[in-house]
C-alpha cells in the first residue's frame, strides 16, 4: 500500500519561504501569482492490507512525527 | 553543583557548553548520549546548540524523539533545571516540553552576530542573578529562531511571565513575535533561549554578561 502524507502550513503562520518564491516567481515573469505557502510531501510504503489501520497509524505518524501541529496541518491520502 | 549535557549527533556547540559549565560549577558536567535512558542526579540539564541530525524534517524534530530525551522530560517533571541553547531550544520545544515553535528566520539568512537582550522576568530559577529590565550583550547563531505561538499561548505566555530574554533595542535578529529570544515553562525550571550566554561568560570571550545565567541555574553565588 502507498500513501502520500502532505503537510502544509496553518493559515495565520507567517511564511517567508514561501514569501521568497512568490517574488522569485514574478521575478521571473510569471503574472498573476498570488500567495505561495510552501509544505512538504511524504511518499510512504506500508507492508499491511488494512486500509483502515493505515489511516490510523498515518494519522499517528503526522501527530507523532511528520507534522509540528503548532505550526501545520497535515493531509493523509492512500492510493 | 553537578550538572549533565545532553550530546546528540550534529550539535556543535556542546565543547563550548561542557567548557563554560566546567569554569562556571568547579567540575566537568557529565555527558549523556542520545541513547541513553537515564540521566544522573545533577542540578542542571543542559542541551546545546548545534544541527541535531542535520536539522532533517524541522530542527529538533528527531533529536526530540531520542530515548534521551525522554529521560530529560522525566527529570523536568520531577523539577530539575533544564536549560536548552538555540538547538536546543528548538528540541526542548520538539519534545513539548516548551509552547509555540521555532521557524525559519523572516530574513531567510543564517543569523551570526552579536544581540542585546532584556530582562523579561528576573524572578526565575535561571535569572534571579540578573536585574529586571537589565540589558544584557548575548551572541546568536541560528537560521531558524523565529519563535511563533498562537494568540492564546502567547498571551498566556506574557500574563505568566515566562517570556524570561526578549531582543532589546531593535536587535530582533529573526523576526520571532513579540521580540521572544527566551521562554520557560510553566513551572519555571525548563529555559529555552536562542542566543548563546555559554560564549560570554569570561574575559576572554570580551565579556560576562552570560555568565549569571548559569550561576542563577546552579545557585552559585554571583
Amino acid at each position: 500500500m502507498k500513501a502520500r502524507i502532505t503537510v502544509t502550513l496553518k493559515n495565520g503562520v507567517l511564511d517567508p519561504q514561501g514569501k521568497a518564491i512568490e517574488h522569485a516567481l514574478s521575478g521571473l515573469g510569471f503574472d498573476g501569482v498570488g500567495q505561495v505557502r510552501q509544505g512538504k510531501v511524504f511518499d510512504i510504503e506500508l507492508t499491511g492490507t488494512d486500509k483502515a489501520k493505515a489511516e490510523a497509524d498515518l494519522k499517528a505518524m503526522c501527530d507523532k512525527l511528520l507534522a509540528n501541529t503548532v505550526i501545520e496541518n497535515y493531509a493523509v491520502e492512500i492510493a | 553543583m553537578k550538572s549533565a549535557v545532553v550530546l546528540l549527533p550534529g550539535l556543535n556547540r556542546d565543547r563550548d557548553m561542557i567548557a563554560a559549565l566546567t569554569k562556571i560549577s568547579g567540575q566537568a558536567p557529565a555527558t549523556v548520549w542520545q541513547t541513553d535512558t537515564e540521566i544522573p542526579d545533577v542540578d542542571l540539564i543542559a542541551i546545546p546548540g548545534g544541527f541535531s541530525f542535520g536539522d532533517y524534517l524541522r530542527c529538533g524534530a528527531i533529536a526530540a524523539r531520542m530515548p534521551v530525551m525522554r529521560a530529560v522530560a522525566e527529570k523536568a517533571a520531577k523539577g530539575v533545571p533544564v536549560i536548552g541553547v538555540c538547538n536546543g531550544f528548538q528540541i526542548l520545544v520538539e519534545a513539548g516540553l516548551l509552547p509555540g515553535a521555532l521557524m525559519r528566520n523572516a530574513s531567510l539568512k543564517f543569523v551570526c552576530r552579536q544581540v542585546k537582550l532584556e530582562i523579561a522576568n528576573a524572578n526565575t530559577m535561571f535569572t534571579r542573578h540578573y536585574k529586571p529590565g537589565q540589558i544584557i550583550r548575548s551572541p546568536v547563531a541560528h537560521h531558524d529562531g523565529n519563535y511563533f505561538a498562537d494568540a492564546e499561548t502567547l498571551a498566556r505566555l506574557e500574563g505568566e511571565g515566562q517570556v524570561v530574554f526578549r531582543y532589546a533595542e531593535g536587535t530582533n535578529p529573526n523576526g520571532s513575535i513579540n521580540d521572544i529570544a527566551g521562554i520557560v515553562n510553566d513551572k519555571g525550571n525548563v529555559l529555552g533561549l536562542m542566543p548563546h550566554p555559554e560564549n560570554l561568560i569570561e574575559a576572554a570571550h570580551g565579556g560576562n554578561d552570560g555568565r549569571a545565567l548559569f550561576e542563577s541555574a546552579l545557585g552559585i553565588a554571583a
